[in-house]
């Protein structure tokens, strides 16, 4: 095969894997800015920029208190998640005790848990402590995929922080706790942050767990208030609001994605290709 | 392991306060690890140790929605039960006799394979593409993190309007193209439906994989690739006997953790084909009897049978994968 036509093909398909990639959203962001009849006319380029959709989005029923809820859960979920996962983290990477291995593949374990399995005994928890249809409902359901995630991804990390600086702060006479807060934190901003986002994200996207622990519109997080979104009839979806409500949500995690790419994309691979 | 280095150390100064022993130190380190441990482990307990065990208890009971607490054992009745009439006829009845529940499980399996061997195969091509050198590759890295950074809610609402019978621009553009000649309701039609999902879930979890198998491939040695193209080896053959066997390791991971994903599939098919019983997962039916049926305990047996499959995958992956748990690198 003659060279040009090689580079030619190789360019053809990062175009189509750009395309691919790119349009769906590109598409729900035309749709959110067109209203009336337009919505209903395909076209591929650009032809009305009428924000009617997000005003409507944002000042109708309560999308704004669903925003609010999804970043209070995704917050205090990752707060919780790190807070509990730094201190396991340091036992389980740095101290050597009997029935560390089997805690590891337990926590292993637990973070590949099938959501659904342990709905029904949540449910009666959650019900039992009377927290159905509050944030802290979702809070606590959430620990279920992000501890075990976080816990992993900071033992390894931690794991391959050096021996010699935690040897110094014992011959200092330093407690483990002073080891972790003084010693490791210091250290472990990037590995975080990593963690930190991808169970923020988590938080953010989970649909069944807020689906079933809350019951009213204003303690909905944003995924279910999309799926939940509806017309003035039945047989009438508005697809200008929820793709606006789409773009309102996305967005902000689209540039945090990329802007973190690096990080993210590290954190992925210590969970996946390590774990 | 880090800490033998530390324990076999000989105390080092000696100052006017007398530093604690070795084996002290050793112990007074295990009691903070154990101290360390404990939020950790209360919470998991809370979270999913505790409410799999109800789940599962709840699936022997008659238990419904409306009176959590009200459940009578019942054994095995949600699983299995058989009456036989007087004209001697046996009738069976439970989850593991309902066609619905195999028609989910058939599904669950069939979208599980399907969706994550298109996944691998196309995974495996964008990162190739995204391990060669050219120009505008940081932008087409971003570019193909963008499915992966949409929510899965709003990936399906996206896809529902492209797919949309009426005004969707998949069947605008297949119209125009003349591939078909009358609009397709692709979410509806129980045919079209499943490959509906199929092409949401790969278009969204490409990328995923994508990233695991480049983070394979950059471990690769360049100098490899250049000593066979010294030695005049044709590159398809290089894929096969080079590059694929040295990703194989990062790439059998990500199919399972995949396959895990897959299998426990909700959010997306609950929101993309709600109604159509080609697409009912076994999530889907669980939920369903859980909460919309009020078949509480039904479902409770459904989610318990969902989490033995799962495990038997887990455990299979454990022994098969031979995870490195310890840090022995």
């Amino acid at each position: 095969m003659p060279a040009a036509i090689k580079t030619a093909a190789f360019y053809l398909a990062v175009v189509v894997i750009v395309v691919v990639a790119v349009f769906p959203f590109y598409y729900a962001i035309l749709t959110s800015f067109k209203t009336g009849t337009s919505l209903f006319q395909v076209s591929y380029w650009p032809t009305e920029f009428n924000w009617q959709n997000y005003r409507d989005v944002l000042s109708q029923g309560a999308f704004p208190r669903n925003i609010l809820n999804s970043v209070i859960v995704a917050t205090l979920t990752v707060a919780c998640a790190l807070l509990l996962g730094v201190t396991a983290s340091y036992a389980l990477a740095r101290v050597r005790f009997r029935g560390r291995t089997l805690l590891l593949l337990t926590i292993l374990a637990v973070s590949m848990f099938p959501q659904i399995a342990v709905l029904a005994g949540l449910f009666e928890l959650i019900r039992f402590i009377g927290i159905f249809n509050t944030p802290w409902a979702l809070i606590l359901s959430y620990t279920i995929f992000t501890l075990p995630f976080t816990v992993w991804v900071l033992t390894t990390f931690m794991r391959d922080l050096p021996v010699e600086i935690e040897e110094a702060a014992i011959v200092d006479g330093a407690t483990p706790w002073v080891i972790i807060t003084k010693v490791f934190l210091p250290l472990m901003w990037p590995a975080m942050v990593t963690t930190g986002l991808l169970a923020f994200i988590g938080a953010w996207n989970e649909f069944l767990f807020a689906l079933t622990f809350t019951s009213s519109s204003t303690t909905r997080t944003v995924p279910v208030a999309i799926a939940l979104l509806s017309g003035a009839s039945q047989y009438e979806t508005p697809w200008g609001i929820i793709m606006a409500a789409s773009v309102i949500v996305t967005v902000p995690l689209i540039v945090l994605v990329l802007v973190f790419q690096r990080k993210i994309v590290a954190g992925l691979t210590a969970g996946g290709v390590k774990g | 392991m880090t800490t033998t280095a530390l324990d076999g150390r000989p105390p080092q100064g000696s100052g006017p306060v007398a530093r604690p022993r070795r084996s002290e130190l050793q112990a007074e380190r295990v009691r903070a690890a154990r101290l360390f441990l404990l939020p950790m482990m209360i919470a998991l307990m809370a979270v999913a140790a505790w409410p799999l065990l109800r789940t599962i208890w709840f699936s022997f009971t008659n238990t419904s929605l409306s009176n959590l607490s009200g459940g009578e054992w019942i054994g095995f009745s949600n699983y299995l039960t058989w009456r036989t009439l007087e004209s001697g006829r046996t009738i069976w009845r439970g989850t593991l006799v309902d066609p619905a529940w195999w028609n989910a499980v058939y599904n669950t399996f069939r979208f599980a394979i399907i969706s994550v061997g298109l996944e691998t195969v196309l995974g495996l091509l964008v990162a190739l593409v995204l391990n060669a050198e050219f120009r505008g590759r940081a932008i087409v890295r971003a570019a193909v993190l963008i499915p992966w950074a949409i929510p899965t809610i709003v990936s399906a609402k996206l896809w529902a309007w492209l797919f949309n019978d009426q005004f969707g621009m998949v069947n605008d553009m297949l119209m125009s193209l003349g591939i078909i000649s009358q609009k397709v309701a692709w979410t509806a039609n129980a045919d079209t439906a499943f490959w509906a999902v199929i092409i949401v879930d790969v278009w969204k979890t490409t990328p995923f994989m994508a990233l695991l198998c480049l983070a394979g491939l950059q471990m690769i040695p360049r100098d490899m690739y250049e000593a066979a193209k010294i030695d005049g080896i044709h590159p398809v053959k290089v894929f096969f006997k080079v590059t694929l066997p040295l990703v194989k390791p990062a790439l059998m991971v990500a199919v399972i953790f995949r396959m895990l994903d897959a299998l426990r599939i909700f959010d997306l098919i609950y929101v993309l084909t709600p109604n159509s019983p080609a697409t009912k997962t076994m999530s889907i039916i669980s939920r369903e009897n859980l909460i919309d049926f009020d078949k509480f305990a039904y479902g409770s047996a459904q989610s318990t049978l969902l989490f033995l499959i799962i495990a038997l995958c887990v455990i299979l992956y454990i022994w098969l994968g031979k995870v490195d748990l310890g840090g022995t690198k």
